[in-house]
């Protein structure tokens, strides 16, 4: 594991995190092209583990780009290419000979939609780990209901187990693709505005879901909404035009950032 | 609040320019309440220092109305300037809003103090008076031109003030000691005294407020208190 302290743009004073964790995730250098079209630019940033890091900027800015990197899932599409570095745990990922089995079952991506599998609500849970690990009948119960407890949907769903993913409201489904994600026992969460198509309750119950899940994982999260990435992270990255802007701790991110840019983004006077 | 650039929203604009407005509104009104009131107390009219105890009414008004705007504000879920902007409105008026009830008091005072003969030693108060005064005045100038500098400034010159209030003090408590009937007006002109050293406070505050508009959480670098009365024997 790389151990190096955190070096982030904010000053002594704020102490409203006892310690720099360790990272968990760095980028070193990165390039992202869309055929040529360079949507993320020499990013160079460190993720702390078991924190929540949000990514902030407005529609285009390459904050998605950024997390779909961080599984590679952007490999499934043609004329995508990153260059540079990101480490997990030192290794970097984008190594063609690192194994992508291996990176999905260590980071786990939930996107805006959910988009539970058409099947059962124990088989989209179970789906995921029976291609990484064979359990027994028992184990795989176990496992499932573990998954399923964690992302705070067992008392909701554990005498419906047998019945369709879909049957579940928009708010259950998105904590059911929370559940497939953490199933696989990753070591990172991607959120992809996890909440921006859900209500007001629906969207507490994931915050709250994700404030315990900082326990054991580390987590970005993608959000357009300012208030959430304030209420939910530890750290903030504002990114425009494919640039890092700005990178510090939420608490002096959002009373006084140290950018004219990120101060007029977050208090909406852009443009 | 940021002059450059305006918010997206309109009337998030209108709101807070709403909002300083009633600040600047209010902290003229204090410092006038509080000039008037030292004038009554050198001119001995009790009829003035009537209405200046009944305008004070309008300065809480004010206040009350800053609190709703707040309120409403709020609601938009500020964040960074625009919190910062809030956050010290609210604290702004409540220190004015403390000025101006302390004002009103001298001129409650005054009415006990023409009661008794004129005494000589009220000028001391008018030298602490002026000076509160000012600090006043320099503190809301420094807010309305988000100047921290002068904000700074007019915190260090709280010193003064505490210096000027201690000497006024134990010229007070010398004053009673060689003559008891002069107890009943020195202890109003102390308590007058206590409410301009106070004034300087609430001052105070509202530089600390300044800088903290301007610079967040950080630290002001360290000033200097002078006021000993507390700890003054004769």
């Amino acid at each position: 594991m790389n151990t190096a302290s955190i070096a982030l743009a904010t000053s002594a004073r704020d102490t409203v995190l006892p310690m720099t964790p360790p990272v968990k995730v760095s980028a070193r250098g990165l390039n992202f092209w869309y055929d040529k079209f360079l949507a993320v630019k020499d990013i160079h940033m460190d993720i702390p583990e078991k924190r929540v890091t949000a990514l902030i900027g407005p529609s285009g800015c390459g904050k998605s780009t950024l997390l779909r990197v961080f599984n590679r899932i952007y490999a499934l599409y043609p004329k995508q290419e990153a260059k540079g570095e990101v480490l997990l745990d030192g290794e970097n990922i984008l190594d063609p000979k690192y194994p992508m089995n291996r990176l999905r079952s260590k980071v786990g991506m939930v996107f805006q939609k959910p988009v539970p599998f058409p099947m059962t609500i124990f088989e989209n849970v179970a789906y995921g780990i029976r291609h990484h690990e064979r359990l027994s009948k028992a184990d795989m119960d176990l496992r499932v209901e573990q998954a399923l407890r964690q992302a705070a949907l067992w008392d909701e769903v554990k005498d419906k187990q047998k019945e369709s993913g879909l049957s579940l409201s928009g708010g259950q489904q998105q904590r059911l693709c929370i559940a497939r994600a953490i199933a696989l026992k990753p070591d990172v969460l991607l959120l992809d505005e996890p909440t921006s198509a859900l209500d007001p309750i629906s969207t507490s119950r994931i915050e709250q879901l994700i404030e315990e899940l900082k326990q054991q994982f580390t987590i970005m999260i993608v959000t357009h909404n300012m208030q959430q990435a304030a209420r939910v992270s530890d750290y903030t990255a504002f990114m425009y035009l494919g640039d890092m802007v700005e990178h510090g701790q939420t608490a002096q991110i959002f009373s006084n950032p140290s950018k004219q840019q990120t101060e007029d983004y977050i208090t909406g006077r852009f443009g | 609040m940021n002059e450059q650039n305006s918010h997206i929203v309109k009337s998030y604009d209108d709101e807070q320019r709403g909002l300083l407005d009633e600040l600047i509104r209010m902290g003229q009104m204090a410092l006038s309440q509080l000039e008037a009131a030292l004038d009554v107390v050198e001119r001995r009219d009790d009829r003035a220092a009537e209405r200046i105890i009944g305008n004070d009414e309008a300065i809480d008004a004010l206040e009350q109305q800053v609190n709703h705007d707040v309120i409403r504000l709020i609601r938009r879920g500020p964040l960074a300037g625009d919190l910062r902007m809030i956050l010290a409105a609210l604290r702004v008026a409540s220190d004015i809003e403390r000025i101006g009830d302390l004002a009103a008091n001298i001129a409650k005072r005054s009415m006990a103090l023409n009661l008794a003969p004129p005494l000589p030693h009220t000028s001391g108060l008018g030298a602490l008076g002026r000076m509160a005064a000012r600090q006043v005045r320099d503190v809301l100038q420094a807010y309305v031109e988000r100047d921290g500098e002068a904000a700074l400034r007019v915190r260090a010159s709280d010193a003064e003030l505490d210096t000027l209030y201690t000497g006024l003090f134990r010229e007070l408590l010398t004053y009673m000691m060689e003559d008891a009937r002069a107890i009943t007006p020195c202890t109003h002109l102390l308590f007058m005294a206590k409410n301009l050293e106070r004034i300087g406070d609430h001052a105070t505050n509202i530089a600390e407020n300044v800088w903290f508009l301007i610079h967040g959480e950080e630290l002001m670098p360290p000033r200097d208190k002078r006021d000993e009365s507390s700890s003054t024997v004769i």
